[in-house]
């Protein structure tokens, strides 16, 4: 197989496929999101993932095609709510391996509310967003972590608005896992994503994603110049050095885990769950149902 | 014939387990038992009653005109003794002043006060209705035991003890047969449901009055393996309803007006992405906020149309506990068949409304899956020939069908896309494809059609004027035609929609040229199900009884509004 086939029914309907591919995509050339879908294949691929067991969940955007590039199960739905999607699945068959990707505007936007709520629930996803810091799909509108003083179509005299902080509110949120990368140091983004993937509970990866097309201030040039690589011995349990690290994002961009503490997940928690089996593999339980019923004579 | 009490006071003071008791009481006793509840929306004070209709035979609408008013304030004393036939009482506290004559004062609250704790005073009224309805205490205790906490238990069985030498016989009723009966709301009726139907996962935000569904599926959940998860709000839940759903499991949300007008757009990812559905509807008076605890059927046209773009669906009105019970299995069946969203509309007066009903048929086949959608996620044998040639998310079939695969199937990909695609699922912008799957998708339609149940008639078929009502009127218009027959025998019938989107018009089609008038009966101000049926049949109803004051239409209203309105013309 070739690495990018443009017809994905080959591939879709091969019986023997064991191996993430590739499609034709429709992102621009030089997109960050084409680094982001290598990286991706390549995190499952050494985490040694059957394709067939795992899930890619998106919203929409250019972000959000991920799933409809690799052949893996695919959820692609509504803009905004990829991440209730993919944590119901997680909830009904936990031996799959979701991995929402999707867009700053999919997942912080449309989906604040979901991205809020689900550091709460604490379902054992990775949640990649790829953050171009601005809207791709519908050609360059603010988004909610796009630089205040960006001029775009509809921001004409620039974003007047305070930049949203993901790392910064999902450590306040209590999420367990919280990292940054950028699509200009892949060795360390699929690093990143493996970490994400083994870590037991919700996983944000933000990951610095360059526009070519419609985010010409947030570029390449101008990422590479601000990422810092966070220190070999730093303490990724201390959440106070994590709330430090998370408030930079100035000339300085820490990029790595900042932060990665576990805690009870939801599957853990939650009392039908507790058996640990699939509850899409659990047979039906006629006599539970009947006892019910037998409470109401 | 039936007997009407009336249990009312403020919110706060525990006339919704007082009433819960009594039920248990009377049906134990042999009767059956019709109870409807009307709440305000208030956490404390204001007025509330619950009307608990019993009797030797089956009894399906609530009636304003009571037997024993139970008052636990003044204010109940004040606006129901109105109400209150002749040879009625009410029976109240010493303390509340009142110089009707029917009424009977006795001590419940020092009763309850002398005894150690002012909450038992319930018991006591219990006790004393109990003697006044010429009924014995045997089945108290076990009564009891499952309203009380056990350290009251004793207690309250006291009280009740006390309450009953308080007071003599005054009415006595004839007792049916129907100690063996369950007990259920429509809300309860329509969990049940589910649950028989292998319900897995089940998400909602909190919506009078639809939460009745979250919480009895909580209470079970652990017990039937079912997640029930209290979603952040209704968009969660329904896309949440549908992550599930992809993935295998039955899965469900429920919600009323407000919050369904939040999960329009994930209605039509199940149309698009072809990803079956059940989504409940319990009906509340709107728009905005509205009446937030009271009952109306105006959300028709809205749920057969909502969302963007063309899609098929099912709409089925709930009409009583049994329908809610049996149209929720079905709900689940024809979703996962059609892989389709399925709406159950219900509404307030169903939902909370308890009544005597015969044990639901249980058994494995309402859990068992259509035969598109059954595999064993071990197996790798290709179940049907659709996989001959590999699997095709979106395939081409002739019904519009396609066979579904889970996630973590060994062979293949379960791929689901909002964005219109080809059969793998792959997004296309190819004007024939879209051609193809708006035609595959509404194809489905044709089969559906087949499958409909035509409405229930009640009456002949052969009546001067026909009723059209739908869900939860069933009841009130059975009591109606009921009491018609006595003076109109044979004038008048109607008929009750269950199945209401698409419209099964057979029956409508064949009985309305008979009959020399058409009356819809809706609680909505535009008469919804009347413009659909014209819409769907060309039929054009004559006139209209419409309700909307958040109040159901009682059997005995239906016939005094016809009577002022037709009859008499
Ligand atoms: C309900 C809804 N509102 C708006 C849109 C239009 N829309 C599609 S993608 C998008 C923003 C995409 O931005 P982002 O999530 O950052 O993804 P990117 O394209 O930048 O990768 C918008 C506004 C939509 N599809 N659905
Ligand atoms: S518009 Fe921007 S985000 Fe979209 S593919 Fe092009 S470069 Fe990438
Ligand atoms: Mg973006």
């Amino acid at each position: 197989m070739s690495e990018k086939s443009s017809d994905k029914s080959t591939t879709n309907n091969d019986i023997s496929t064991a191996t993430f591919e590739t499609f034709e995509t429709a992102w621009c050339p030089g997109c960050g999101d084409h680094i982001i879908l290598t990286c991706l294949k390549r995190a499952l691929t050494e985490l040694g993932k059957n394709p067939h067991d795992v899930l890619i969940v998106a919203g929409i955007g250019q972000a959000a095609k991920t799933p409809q590039y690799i052949s893996a199960n695919a959820f692609c739905g509504l803009h905004g709510r990829a991440l209730p999607a993919a944590v119901a699945a997680k909830i009904a068959n936990e031996d799959l391996t979701v991995v929402v990707n999707s867009g700053d505007g999919d997942s912080y936007g449309e989906g604040g509310n979901h991205f809020i709520h689900n550091i709460r629930r604490n379902v054992d996803i990775a949640h990649f967003v790829h953050d171009n810091q601005i809207y791709g799909l519908t050609k360059g509108q603010a988004s909610p972590t796009s630089q205040t003083g960006h001029v775009t179509g509809v921001q004409v005299n620039g974003n007047i608005n305070i930049p949203l902080n993901p790392m910064l509110l999902a450590l306040a949120m209590g999420a367990g896992f919280v990292a940054r990368g950028f699509t200009g140091d892949p060795e360390q983004l699929v690093a990143l994503m493996k970490q994400a993937i083994l870590f037991k509970g919700y996983a944000l990866l933000d990951i610095l994603q360059p526009c070519v097309s419609f985010n010409k201030i947030n570029t390449f040039t101008d990422y590479k110049s601000r990422v810092t690589p966070l220190p070999d011995n730093y303490d990724r349990s201390d959440l106070n050095l994590a709330l430090k690290t998370a408030q930079i994002f100035d000339d300085k961009i820490p990029t790595g885990i900042l932060y990665s503490v576990e805690k009870p997940t939801y599957h853990a928690q939650q009392a039908a769950l507790a058996d640990g089996k699939s509850l899409v593999k659990r047979p039906f339980k006629l006599s539970a149902v009947k006892n019910v019923m037998e409470k109401l004579v | 014939m039936a007997l009407n009490i009336l249990i009312g006071g403020a919110a706060g003071q525990g006339i919704d387990t007082t009433a819960a008791i009594l039920e248990q009481l009377l049906k134990h006793a042999g009767y059956y038992v019709y109870a409807t509840r009307d709440f305000m929306s208030r956490v404390r004070g204001g007025h509330n009653f619950i009307l608990i209709r019993f009797g030797p035979d089956r009894i399906t609408s609530h009636s304003d005109r009571i037997d024993c008013l139970v008052a636990l304030n003044e204010e109940s004393v004040q606006l129901h003794a109105s109400q209150l036939a002749d040879k009625g009482f009410i029976l109240c506290d010493s303390s509340i002043p009142t110089d009707d004559s029917r009424a009977i004062h006795i001590e419940m609250t020092n009763t309850a006060k002398d005894l150690g704790n002012p909450r038992v005073f319930g018991s006591v009224a219990i006790g004393a209705l109990l003697r006044l309805l010429s009924l014995d205490l045997v089945h108290i205790a076990e009564t009891l035991k499952r309203h009380v906490p056990s350290s009251a238990l004793d207690l309250n069985i006291t009280a009740a003890e006390q309450g009953y030498d308080m007071v003599a016989p005054r009415l006595s009723e004839p007792a049916g047969d129907y100690r063996h009966y369950l007990t259920v709301s429509g809300n309860q009726a329509l969990a049940l449901g589910a649950l028989a139907s292998d319900v897995r996962f089940y998400a909602a935000y909190p919506m009078s009055p639809s939460t009745g569904i979250m919480e009895f599926l909580a209470e079970h959940g652990k017990d039937c393996d079912i997640v029930v998860e209290q979603a952040e709000d209704e968009i969660a839940a329904i896309n949440m309803a549908l992550g599930a759903s992809f993935t295998g499991v039955r899965a469900m949300t429920g919600t009323s007006g407000g919050g369904f007008c939040l999960m329009v757009e994930a209605l039509g990812l199940s149309g698009i992405a072809e990803i079956p559905l059940v989504v409940c509807d319990v009906q509340r008076p709107g728009p905005g906020t509205g009446l937030p605890t009271r009952t109306e059927q105006s959300d028709l046209r809205f749920v057969i149309s909502a969302a963007q773009g063309e899609f098929p669906r099912m709409v089925i009105a709930l009409r009583d506990q049994q329908d809610a019970y049996e149209q929720t299995i079905r709900a689940f069946r024809l979703a996962e068949r059609y892989r389709i969203p399925v709406i159950i509309l219900s509404d307030q007066y169903l939902a909370d409304t308890t009544s005597t009903v015969e044990p639901f048929m249980l058994t494995k086949s309402a859990a068992e899956r259509e035969a598109n959608d059954n595999q064993d996620l071990a197996d790798t044998t290709p179940k049907t020939s659709a996989f001959d040639n590999g699997y095709r998310n979106y395939q081409l079939t002739e019904d519009g069908i396609t066979p579904r695969v889970y996630p973590g199937h060994p062979n293949y990909f379960a791929a689901a896309d909002s964005d219109e695609h080809d059969e793998l699922g792959h997004i296309t912008e190819s004007p024939e494809v879209r051609h193809q799957m708006m035609n595959k998708r509404m194809r489905k339609l044709d089969k559906l059609k087949t499958e409909l149940q035509e409405p229930r008639l009640i009456g002949s078929p052969k009546c001067k004027t026909l009723l059209l009502g739908w869900g939860s009127l069933m009841g009130p218009l059975e009591e109606a035609i009921a009491l018609l027959e006595k003076d109109h025998p044979g004038q008048v019938s109607a008929l009750v929609f269950g199945d209401i989107f698409p419209l099964p018009v057979g029956q409508l089609q064949a009985l309305a040229p008979q009959a020399k008038r058409l009356v819809h009966v809706e609680q909505n101000a535009t008469g919804q199900l009347a413009s659909l049926i014209r819409e769907s049949t060309g039929i054009s109803c004559h006139s209209g009884i419409l309700k909307y004051d958040g109040r159901q239409l009682s059997g005995e209203e239906i016939v005094s509004r016809l009577k002022g309105e037709i009859i008499h013309e």
